[in-house]
C-alpha cells in the first residue's frame, strides 16, 4: 500500500513535467496541425540555459527558470519563422520531416558546441529536504513539492492566458479556422508565433525541472521525455489543453508504477505500447471527439 | 523500330551493364585493389541502397511516413543471425527467414497502425522501432545490450549484388503494376483513391510488408558482414539516416534513392571522425531540401538508359502516357 503511494508520489512529479511538455505539443498541433518533433529538444536547450545561468551567472533556481523560459520562447519563435513558416501550405509529410530535421539540428548542434558529456548541477543548487510521512513509510522530497507546485502555477497561468486574454481568444480562433480568423482581422502569423513562444517557454520550465529532479543534463536528454510527452498529448486528445495535462499525469504515474513493480528496463517501451493501444481504441484521445474527415 | 525490339535491346544492355559492374568490382576485391576500408563502405552502400529503395516504396510511392525502418532491419538481422549462429542453419535459409520475419512484423504492425493518418502513423512506427530495440535489449538469449557476437561473415559481394538487384527489380516492377498505381493513388489523395474503389488499407499493408521484407534482407546482410549486432545499431537514428536518403533522392524516385544512398554513404564515411558534424549537416540538408524542394532533389524523375536513347532521338514507347504526378 505504501509502496503504491510512494510510486504515486514519484509518478505525479514525473507526470507534471510530462504535462508541461505535452502542453507545448498540443498547443502547436491545435494551431497548425504539426507534430513539433523538436519540442523535446527545446526542453533540452531550456535545461542547458538554466544550467549555465546557475553555474555561470550564479542565479538561483527560480531566476534561472525565468531566463530559460525567455530564451526558449525566442528559440521557439526563431524555429517557427525559419523552418515551419515556409512550409505552412505544403504537405504534412514535408512539415513532419522538417520538424525531425530541426530536432536533430538542436541535438547535434548542442553536442557540437558543448560536447556530449553529461553535466550535473553544482551541489547546493537545490538543498534537498525529505519529509517522512506515515511512520516513515512514505518519503516526499521538497523537489517533488517544488516540481508539482511550479507546474500547477504555470498551468493556471496558461489557462488564464488562453481563456481570459485577447491573445488566448485569437489562439483559439486560429485553431478553429485559420482563414475565418484572418478575415476577422486576427494577425495569424503573430498568433502562431506566440503559440510557439508560450509552448517553448513551458518546455524550458520543464527542462529546468528535469535538470533539478534528476540532477544531470545532456544534449540528448530531450528525446525520450519529448516522445513520452507527445504520447501524453495524444492520450488526452491532441489539441486539447486539459487533455494534455491529464495525459501527462497519467503517463507519469503509469511509468512510475511500471518501473516500481515491473522492470525499469521496460519503462520506455510502456509509453509506446500505450500510444499504439490508444490509437487503436480511441485515436481522438480520451477528451477528444471522433470527427469525420472533411473533404 | 518496334517497341518490343527496343525493349529487348534495353534489357540486354542492362544485363550487360550489371554483369560488367559485378565483374569489375569482383575483380577489384579479388586482387585487393579495394582495401578493407573501401570494401566496408562498398557493403554499407549496398545495404543502404536496399534500405532506401524499400523505404521509398513505403514513404515515397505510397506516401506513408515510416520512422521504424531500423526496427524491421533489426528483426531481419537478429532472426538470421540466430539461425546461423545459434541454430546452425545454412545462410540462404537464414536470410530468407530474416526477410520473412521482418515481413511478418510488417504485417503485424501494419494491420493496426495503417488505419492511422500521416502523423500518427509516423509516431506509431517510431514507437514500434523503439519497442523492438527495448525488447532486444532485454533478451539474454541474443546477448542483451552487449549484442550478438561471433556471427560468421557470410555476406560476400555476390550476395550483396544480387540482393540489391532483386530489391530494385521487385520495387520497380511493383510500382509499374496495378498495385503500384493504387499505391500512387493513395499517396496523391487517399480519400479520392478510396472513392475510386481502391482498398487503401490493403495496398498500404502491401507496401509496408514488401518494404519491411527488404529491410529484413538488409538487416540479414548487415549482420553477416559485420560479425556483431547490437540493439543500439538499430536505433531511431538509423531509421532517420534512411529517411534522409529517401527524402534527398526524391520521394518516389528509385534511382534518386540509390544515388542518395551512394552519396550519403560516401559522405558519412568521409565525416566518420566527426559524427556530430555529420548529423548537423544531415539535419540542415533535410530542412533546406524540404523548404526549397519538398519533393526531393530528383522528385519522381528516374534516371535510366532511356535518357541516352532519347539523346539519340529515338522514340520511347514506355514513357508515353506517364504524366508527372
Amino acid at each position: 500500500m505504501y509502496e503504491f503511494l510512494q510510486q504515486l508520489v514519484n509518478g505525479i512529479s514525473l507526470g507534471s513535467i510530462y504535462a508541461l511538455i505535452a502542453l507545448g505539443y498540443t498547443m502547436v498541433y491545435g494551431i497548425i496541425n504539426l507534430i513539433n518533433f523538436a519540442h523535446g529538444d527545446v526542453m533540452m536547450v531550456g535545461a542547458f540555459v538554466g544550467f549555465f545561468s546557475i553555474t555561470a551567472l550564479g542565479t538561483g533556481v527560480l531566476p534561472a527558470m525565468v531566463i530559460a523560459m525567455v530564451a526558449c520562447a525566442l528559440l521557439g519563435v526563431v524555429i517557427e519563422k525559419t523552418a515551419y513558416k515556409p512550409l505552412r501550405n505544403s504537405t504534412r509529410i514535408a512539415a513532419l520531416i522538417t520538424a525531425i530535421g530541426v530536432s536533430l539540428f538542436l541535438e547535434y548542434g548542442t553536442i557540437w558546441l558543448l560536447t556530449p558529456q553529461q553535466r550535473s548541477f553544482p551541489p547546493g543548487t537545490f538543498s534537498e529536504k525529505y519529509y517522512y510521512l506515515f511512520a516513515d513509510n512514505l518519503v516526499v522530497s521538497n523537489k517533488d513539492v517544488f516540481v508539482l507546485i511550479s507546474s500547477v502555477i504555470l498551468m493556471l497561468v496558461l489557462q488564464y492566458i488562453v481563456k481570459r486574454t485577447k491573445t488566448g481568444k485569437a489562439m483559439r480562433a486560429v485553431s478553429q479556422d485559420r482563414e475565418a480568423a484572418m478575415l476577422m482581422g486576427i494577425d495569424v502569423d503573430r498568433t502562431i508565433s506566440l503559440t510557439f513562444a508560450i509552448g517553448s517557454a513551458l518546455a524550458a520550465a520543464a527542462g529546468v525541472m528535469v535538470g533539478i529532479y534528476y540532477n544531470t543534463i545532456d544534449p540528448l536528454m530531450g528525446i525520450v521525455p519529448g516522445l513520452k510527452a507527445f504520447v501524453a498529448a495524444v492520450l488526452g486528445g491532441i489539441g486539447i489543453i486539459p487533455g494534455a495535462m491529464m495525459g501527462g499525469f497519467v503517463m507519469g504515474v503509469l511509468e512510475a508504477l511500471v518501473s516500481g513493480y515491473g522492470s525499469s528496463l521496460y519503462r520506455d517501451a510502456v509509453a509506446f505500447a500505450v500510444l499504439i493501444i490508444i490509437l487503436l481504441v480511441k485515436p481522438a484521445g480520451i477528451f477528444g471527439k471522433d470527427e469525420g474527415e472533411k473533404v | 523500330m518496334t517497341e518490343s525490339v527496343s525493349r529487348r535491346r534495353a534489357f540486354v544492355t542492362s544485363i550487360a551493364l550489371l554483369a560488367t559492374v559485378f565483374t569489375v568490382v569482383q575483380y577489384c576485391i579479388a586482387t585487393r585493389l579495394l582495401d578493407v576500408y573501401y570494401q566496408i563502405n562498398l557493403f554499407m552502400m549496398g545495404i543502404n541502397i536496399i534500405l532506401a529503395v524499400s523505404l521509398n516504396l513505403i514513404s515515397g510511392f505510397t506516401g506513408q511516413l515510416s520512422l521504424g525502418h531500423a526496427g524491421f532491419m533489426a528483426v531481419g538481422a537478429y532472426t538470421s543471425a540466430v539461425m546461423t549462429t545459434k541454430l546452425g542453419y545454412p545462410f540462404p535459409l537464414a536470410v530468407l527467414s530474416g526477410c520473412l520475419a521482418a515481413g511478418i512484423a510488417g504485417i503485424l504492425i501494419g494491420i493496426p497502425t495503417l488505419r492511422l493518418k500521416g502523423d500518427y502513423l509516423a509516431i506509431a512506427t517510431l514507437g514500434f522501432g523503439e519497442i523492438v530495440r527495448v525488447v532486444l535489449l532485454n533478451i539474454e538469449y541474443v546477448g542483451g545490450a552487449a549484442g550478438l557476437i561471433g556471427i560468421p561473415q557470410l555476406t560476400n559481394w555476390l550476395w550483396l549484388f544480387i540482393s540489391v538487384v532483386i530489391t530494385v527489380l521487385v520495387v520497380q516492377n511493383l510500382i509499374h503494376s496495378s498495385y503500384g498505381r493504387a499505391c500512387l493513388a493513395i499517396r496523391e489523395n487517399e480519400v479520392a483513391a478510396e472513392m475510386m474503389g481502391v482498398d487503401t488499407t490493403k495496398y498500404k499493408i502491401l507496401a509496408f510488408t514488401v518494404g519491411a521484407f527488404f529491410a529484413g534482407l538488409a538487416g540479414a546482410l548487415y549482420a553477416h558482414y559485420f560479425f556483431i549486432i547490437q540493439p543500439g545499431t538499430f536505433s531511431f537514428f538509423r531509421s532517420f539516416d534512411v529517411l534522409v536518403m529517401v527524402v534527398l533522392g526524391g520521394l518516389g524516385s528509385t534511382s534518386g534513392a540509390i544515388l542518395a544512398a551512394v552519396f550519403l554513404t560516401m559522405l558519412s564515411a568521409g565525416l566518420q571522425s566527426f559524427p556530430e558534424v555529420r548529423m548537423v549537416i544531415y539535419s540542415v540538408v533535410l530542412i533546406v531540401t524540404m523548404i526549397y524542394r519538398p519533393q526531393g532533389l530528383m522528385g519522381n524523375k528516374e534516371i535510366s538508359l532511356r535518357i541516352f536513347r532519347k539523346a539519340r532521338g529515338e522514340s520511347d514507347g514506355l514513357t508515353r502516357g506517364q504524366e508527372p504526378l
